[in-house]
């Protein structure tokens, strides 16, 4: 019995409340603490389990939205939704794929993550390992500064600053690795490429990753770091053995948030990146134009004037979604089977 | 192969702050030697100056020498990088590597020094497991994260570690204080083994522990706080524990300290 006495005087004040009355602790307070704290508890668990099915049911709520409306457009269809990179949403029936889409999509969200994180993880591991404390700190609040900035501002930035001055680096690349597809000559100018559009993508999502990288290297538990150090590792092998493990997640979940900014990024791309003309054979070169579904929605918004046009912009909204979805649960995957190796 | 250290008038600094002044002392090869002290009078201070972990903290700097078979630690163009693959720690809380399976954690040192040879890493796996005790424990699990192991069992992972590398000298610092005492008795009887082969030196807040596995006990002292640690006395542990040199050696001992 006495060892149950706090739950049962919690939960059923009265008749047994006298037997604990000379108790050498003082049993009412902490039984009163108890008690808020499982009223506490229980608000909190409902907010929370709250919040969490609101969230789970306003993505399925989205989800089946869009694929309502983008079944009128996809059954009068015309090309193979998935294979054509036509776009016709005049005719009758329609002739739209994502095709290219899709790849302009991917690679210049692809391409920007290539460029960025390596950047982002070297300047976050100057700052924690490398920097002294006098440049370490203000450098840290400098970056989260530059991470609350609204990526835009970068983007103009960059193709203000950068654009002009990019078509010899385009010419280095096509020259060099020209016999690669991704690096096929072009007449496209430099400045509105795909990969120039990966590049200003990179500047855009480097001062998130940055912030959030520092953040978890910094956290690295000294203890990691003086095992590494106690058997004799260099500067670059503590961080190698000890920092990169341990800031692996959080470089993924990072890298992903800017993946998920990147795939999603609408003005930037609009304002390089130079449609194609609409029967241009296939192409993989990344020095060629194109328009990525946020920035070919976002571009015809002017015209849903009917639901049939509309649902075939809403059927490329989808693939998006699904996009994000798959590259988020993958991230999650590659952070889950390792789990048991990061506690 | 076991080294001799011989620390001479050694002053160890945390910037401006003196924590350990002027120490001098001989730590024989192939034997246990134990500091004790009341905390903060810099005994893990002193013994991070042993291998040059206490660079890693800001400020921290010695003078004075410490010689390792008469090589000066702190002499010119000697690199604390090559000093801590000689002289090996093991820490108060055991640290696997948290991302590495059991067996990695083993050979991490020796995969830092270039050994590729994957029979060879096999080896020095089995032979270091077996020199901590903890081989027969883990030799079904060795690619399971270290994590998973007990306290015990961590830090014996944590000496087998530190002897993969096969260092000259071995420092512990509270080995046994996050550990029951069982754990504790099997690290014990762990240093009485290590010992034939390395110097051994261990810091500890458990008189009984230095009395049994020491065989040369330190005491540091310091005068009050925020004045720096002093070594007061060194001697035979049988001798340090019956009848010390010195007033403030018996009074700790015995428990007569303020
Ligand atoms: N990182 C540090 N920076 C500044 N001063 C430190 C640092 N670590 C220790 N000190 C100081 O150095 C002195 C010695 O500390 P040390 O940790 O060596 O004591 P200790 O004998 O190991 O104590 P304990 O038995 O509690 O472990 C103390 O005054 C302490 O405050
Ligand atoms: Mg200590």
């Amino acid at each position: 019995m006495s060892s149950i006495t706090g739950v049962s005087a919690a939960d059923t004040p009265g008749p047994d409340d006298d037997l604990h009355e000379g108790g050498p602790e003082g049993r009412t307070p902490s039984s009163d603490g108890a008690s808020t704290g499982r009223l506490g508890d229980k608000i909190f668990a409902g907010l929370a389990s709250g919040a969490g099915i609101l969230v789970v049911a306003l993505v399925t709520l989205v989800g089946a939205f869009l694929v309502i409306q983008a079944i009128p457009a996809l059954t009068n269809n015309d090309s193979n939704f998935l294979l054509s990179q036509d776009w016709n949403v005049d005719t009758n029936p329609l002739q739209f794929g994502i095709a290219r889409l899709l790849w302009v999509t991917v690679a210049t969200s692809l391409v920007a993550m290539a460029i960025a994180v390596p950047f982002s993880v070297c300047i976050a591991l100057f700052l924690t390992q490398y920097a002294p404390s006098w440049l370490a700190k203000p450098g840290a609040a400098l970056i989260d500064l530059l991470a609350a900035v609204p990526s835009i501002v970068y983007g103009l930035w960059g193709v203000f600053t950068i654009g002009p001055h990019f078509q010899p680096v385009q010419n280095v690349l096509t020259s060099v690795l020209g016999w690669l597809p991704f690096f096929e000559k072009t007449q496209t100018s430099a400045g509105s490429t795909i990969f120039f559009v990966s590049v200003i993508l990179a500047i855009m999502i480097l001062p998130i990753i940055t912030a959030l990288s520092r953040e978890v290297f910094a956290q690295t538990p000294q203890a990691h770091k003086d095992a590494a150090t106690a058997l004799g590792a260099t500067k670059w092998e503590v961080i190698r053995t000890a920092v990169l493990p341990f800031g692996k997640p959080g470089i993924i979940s990072a890298s992903m948030l800017g993946l998920g900014r990147a795939l999603g990024e609408t003005v930037a791309v609009m304002m390089i990146v130079s449609a194609l003309a609409p029967n241009a054979p296939w192409s993989w070169s990344l020095f060629t134009g194109g328009e990525t579904f946020a920035s070919k929605i976002a571009n015809n918004a002017g015209e849903f004037d009917n639901p049939t046009k509309t649902g075939a912009y809403i059927a490329a909204g989808l693939v998006l979604f699904i996009l994000t979805f798959i590259v988020n649960s993958l991230a999650r995957i590659v952070i889950e089977r390792r789990k048991a190796f990061s506690e | 192969m076991s080294k001799r250290i011989d620390v001479q008038n050694l002053n160890v600094f945390y910037g401006d702050f003196l924590a350990v002044k002027d120490a001098s002392m001989v730590i024989e090869p192939r034997s246990v030697t134990a500091f004790i002290g009341p905390s903060g009078c810099g005994k893990s201070t002193f013994l991070r100056t042993l291998n040059r972990m206490h660079e890693v903290i800001p400020g921290g700097r010695v003078e004075g020498k410490v010689l390792l078979d008469n090589e000066d630690l702190y002499g010119p163009g000697v690199d604390p990088v090559a000093v801590r693959r000689t002289v090996g720690m093991v820490f108060q809380r055991p640290n696997p590597f948290p991302t590495m399976s059991i067996g990695d954690n083993v050979v991490a040192g020796l995969r830092l020094n270039g050994v590729k040879d994957k029979k060879v890493l096999k080896e020095k796996m089995e032979q270091s497991l077996r020199g901590a005790n903890l081989w027969d424990e883990v030799k079904d699990r060795l690619d399971k994260p270290g994590a998973g192991l007990s306290g015990g069992q961590q830090q014996r992972l944590c000496i087998a570690r530190a002897i993969a590398v096969s260092p000259d000298v071995l420092l512990m610092d509270e080995p046994c204080s996050a550990l029951d005492p069982i754990s504790t008795l099997a690290i014990e009887d762990l240093m009485n083994e290590l010992k034939s082969e390395y110097t051994i030196v261990i810091v500890t807040h458990n008189m009984q522990q230095a009395a049994r596995v020491a065989d040369r006990t330190a005491f540091f002292n310091l005068e009050a706080t925020g004045k720096p640690g002093m070594l007061v006395e060194m001697n035979d542990t049988q001798k340090m524990f019956s009848n010390p040199d010195q007033r403030a050696t018996e009074d700790y001992i015995s428990g007569r300290f303020g």
